[in-house]
């Protein structure tokens, strides 16, 4: 059984294996590992971007009154900060990951289909250009909060949004066209041996996410397909004077925007599931458990979409349909929380980063998983609709959920990138640095949401002043704190202690089969999986 | 799972790069036309970037299938790579499914609920109060909440009458195409192209039908895009569907030339059957069209 990696027409150059050379080596590539590299940089540009637009939010909210920005401008930088992180930052860095980890965790020459892999690449800066250049236009960015409600969106924006829309539509074709590529690698390049059953749970959770991103991303288009048709053609799908409905935006982008938040943790799940065990030296506690919670959160994120609109004005029974369902939820979480939990009892653990961040990610999700079941209680959830409570919570399931898992997996797996360790020692101020400047940014703001502080308002009622300095400093903290990921990342590229195959004592999987750096091309002939 | 044969993995593509360039000109340039259009720009210049880009998308369309066409040809893909296409040919697919997911969601939402609500019913009863007192509901919605805003249609679209038979074009299409579909794997070259050809025949009489029928409610019933939610969900159902028959007879027509080139054998036809089931799918889109938009 043996792999053909070269085409017909460079059969001449059958023995060179290596990687091309210069820049057009990453433009014309249609290898994993090359292609997962530039993901995971492009993605790390983005939550630069993004954070930036963090810092000058933090910067204005310092202190009540308005200071640095104008009112108008500070709405572009929440609207852009949300858009950037979601599609620029998050789930470009899972999709990086997925490249990257997958074939060599399955035993698979490359991704299904290699070229059009580039494409889903390099769409991305393409769309985040048109995307961030709206900034620049006359009449300024999107201005509107990363969920573009209409009329906000349609009737009141500026004319940069037709960009915007297109930039959506680009980075949807982009998702679109790379899950389809994952769920064909996954169904179909496993080697022999490798059942679906004993799959690592990061190939099960990219399964179960590639089929939530093919469901809602066509979703996502329509939304903005019927916004772009109001702005310019004169429909009224938005606008209740025709017969339409402002609150069906509500309910089109919500489809989406609820299986959207789970595409960008349920990837979270499957590398804190690698890495627990790595470090716990146990195998993880209920594997097939983890399967079919995932499998449950993924078909529960589809019913319960209008919570996010309690306080819209939907009928009683849908407020009470919705309430019930997004509790459910809690469930097969709980059971994932209580497997790590368990995995991690009576193991001989170790504290390396990867497994700071894991550690961090379980309690810190925990906190936001508790937030969001308060907030799924129809009757509270008038009082904290649109406060800093959601802020807060959604920020503490997506930066120690999202981000931290991110951080997890790059320690993890950067000295079978490098072939290098990264630097323990400032990895683990890195953590403690993020993971304080986190909670101090977010926490405070459970407080003054719950007091009534709105959010996307650059402005504030002097009572919030000190939480709101408190939250800036710990935002500042975070923000800087990620440049020294920059630093021990280059780091470790560039040179430090040779590692083996297997660095992590622990570690299972069949990428620690590979050397370290993993070679160029890894399982052209498929392994053999007891 | 890797079972037979070897799996190719191609070297590295220039496509992709020129598919992106491609894809964001031709969105730049739509953007930019659109834009000058709801200012008013007169002389606008824009429809040259979304030109270019259409072009060099086409360009990229040629040469990369043309590249995939090629290593099929000389042999290079296994089974296991059949398995792939198929893969991505189904999920493609089924993501064009969730897109009229949402398009025919926002009619059932409007018909069900929005229209309703804005009458008076259950929960929109002070909206109704407070808003459009004298608004009442019905499907098709003839005259809007706001009607100086948006003037409604003067009349309904007869389903009987152009859709009827465009209905019975486009179901008769599949059929030959599934003739076709016989044919080629019986080996009989001379009825692929004879039903094939019928297929293209039959589908382009729909999208000229369809047109027609466009002109028709622009001209005679009033059934405008800005003719309130009636209009809007109407064009936006059918227009998508038109393009995407668009599309699928595109699609077809290049299998035809490829079978007139002597592409294709009894047993692997992959290409083919990726063009058909596409086809199929736009055929049961448009029978929902048929029952929801036009019928009742």
């Amino acid at each position: 059984m043996t792999s053909v990696t070269d085409t017909a027409s460079s059969l001449d150059q059958e023995h060179h294996h290596g990687p091309a050379k210069g820049l057009m080596r990453w433009v014309l590539t249609t290898n994993h590992k090359d292609i997962g590299s530039m993901y995971l940089w492009f993605s790390f540009i983005m939550f630069l971007t993004g954070g930036a637009m963090a810092m000058i939010i933090r910067a204005e909210l310092f202190q009540p009154g308005l200071q640095i920005v104008e009112p108008a401008f500070f709405n572009q930088m929440t609207t852009m900060h949300g858009l950037i992180m979601v599609f620029g930052a998050v789930m470009p860095a899972f999709v990086g990951l997925a490249n990257w980890m997958i074939p060599m965790m399955i035993g698979a020459p490359d991704m299904a289909m290699p070229r059009m892999n580039n494409w889903s690449f390099w769409i991305l800066p393409f769309a985040a250009v048109m995307l961030v250049s709206t900034l620049f236009m006359e009449g300024g960015g999107p201005n509107f909060g990363w969920t573009f409600y209409a009329p906000l969106s349609t009737d009141y924006s500026p004319p940069s949004t037709t960009f915007f829309i297109f930039a959506i539509h680009m980075l949807g074709v982009s998702s679109i066209m790379g899950a389809i590529n994952i769920i064909a690698t996954i169904l179909n390049l496993r080697a022999p041996g490798m059942t679906m059953m004993k799959m690592p749970m990061f190939v099960w959770t990219w399964l179960i996410t590639a089929y939530l991103l093919i469901a809602v991303m066509p979703v996502l288009a329509g939304a903005v397909t019927m916004m772009l048709m109001d702005i310019h053609f004169g429909t009224s799908f938005f606008n209740a004077g025709g017969g339409g409905d402002p609150v069906l935006f509500q309910h089109i982008f919500w489809f989406f925007g609820h299986p959207e938040v789970y595409i960008m943790i349920l990837p979270s799940f499957g590398i804190v599931s690698a890495i627990i065990p790595a470090f716990a030296r146990k195998p993880l506690f209920g594997y097939t458990s983890m399967v079919y919670a995932t499998a449950s959160i993924a078909f529960l994120s589809f019913i319960v979409w209008a919570h996010h609109m309690f306080t819209v004005g939907i009928p009683l029974i849908g407020e009470l349909f919705f309430m019930y369902a997004t509790m459910l939820i809690a469930v097969p979480t709980g059971v994932k929380i209580f497997n790590w939990v368990t995995t991690m009892f009576r193991g001989s653990m170790t504290f390396e980063t990867p497994m700071l961040f894991s550690t961090a990610f379980v309690v810190l999700f925990t906190i936001g998983g508790f937030s969001g079941l308060m907030l799924s209680i129809a009757p509270a959830d008038f009082q904290y609709h649109d406060t800093y409570f959601v802020v807060a919570h959604f920020h503490y399931v997506l930066v120690p959920g999202a981000i931290f898992a991110i951080f997890a997996a790059c320690y993890y797996w950067l000295p079978k990138w490098t072939g290098y360790m990264y630097d323990e020692t400032l990895a683990k101020v890195h953590f403690w640095m993020s993971f304080i400047g986190m909670n101090l940014t977010f926490f405070p703001m459970h407080f003054v949401g719950l007091a009534g502080m709105p959010r996307r308002i650059p402005d504030y009622a002097l009572q919030f002043a000190n939480f709101n300095e408190m939250s800036s400093i710990g935002g500042f903290m975070f923000g800087t704190t990620q440049l020294l990921f920059l630093f021990i990342v280059i780091k470790c590229i560039r040179g430090g202690a040779k590692v083996e195959a297997k660095p992590w004592e622990g570690a299972e999987g069949l990428e620690w089969n590979v050397p370290s750096p993993a070679p160029y091309h890894t399982f052209t002939t498929p392994p053999d999986v007891k | 799972m890797a079972t037979e044969g070897t799996y190719y993995v191609p070297a590295q593509s220039k496509w992709p790069i020129i598919a992106s360039i491609g894809l964001f000109l031709t969105l730049l340039g739509a953007g930019m036309m659109m834009n000058d259009m709801t200012a008013g720009v007169k002389d606008s210049s824009a429809h040259y970037v979304f030109y270019a880009g259409g072009l060099i998308m086409a360009w990229m369309l040629f040469g990369w299938f043309g590249n995939v066409i090629q290593e099929s040809r000389a042999g290079l893909y296994s089974a296991q790579m059949d398995r792939t296409f198929r893969w991505g040919m189904f999920w493609f697919i089924f993501s064009e499914v969730m897109f009229f997911a949402a398009l025919f969601g926002t009619l059932f939402y409007v018909r069900v609920l929005a229209v309703p609500w804005l009458a008076g019913e259950g929960e929109g009863a002070m909206t109704h109060e407070m808003l459009w007192p004298d608004f009442t509901a019905s499907w098709p919605l003839m005259v809007n909440p706001d009607n100086d805003l948006f003037v409604g249609a003067a009349d309904v679209v007869d389903p009987f009458h152009l859709p009827l038979l465009n209905t019975l074009l486009l179901v008769a299409s599949s059929i030959t195409l599934t003739l076709a579909h016989h044919a080629l794997r019986a080996n009989d070259r001379y009825k692929i192209k004879l039903w094939l050809i019928l297929t293209l025949v039959l589908g382009t009489a729909f999208l000229f039908f369809q047109v027609e029928e466009y002109i028709e409610a622009y001209n005679e019933l009033g059934l405008t895009l800005s003719a309130g939610i009636y209009g809007s969900t109407f064009f936006l159902l059918t227009g998508f569907h038109g393009a995407h028959v668009t599309l699928g007879a595109i699609m077809l027509a290049v299998m035809l030339v490829r079978v007139y080139q002597g592409h294709f054998e009894a047993d692997n036809h992959f290409a083919f059957e990726a063009a058909s089931w596409y086809w199929h799918f736009v055929d049961v889109v448009w029978v929902g069209l048929f029952i929801f938009v036009y019928l009742i």
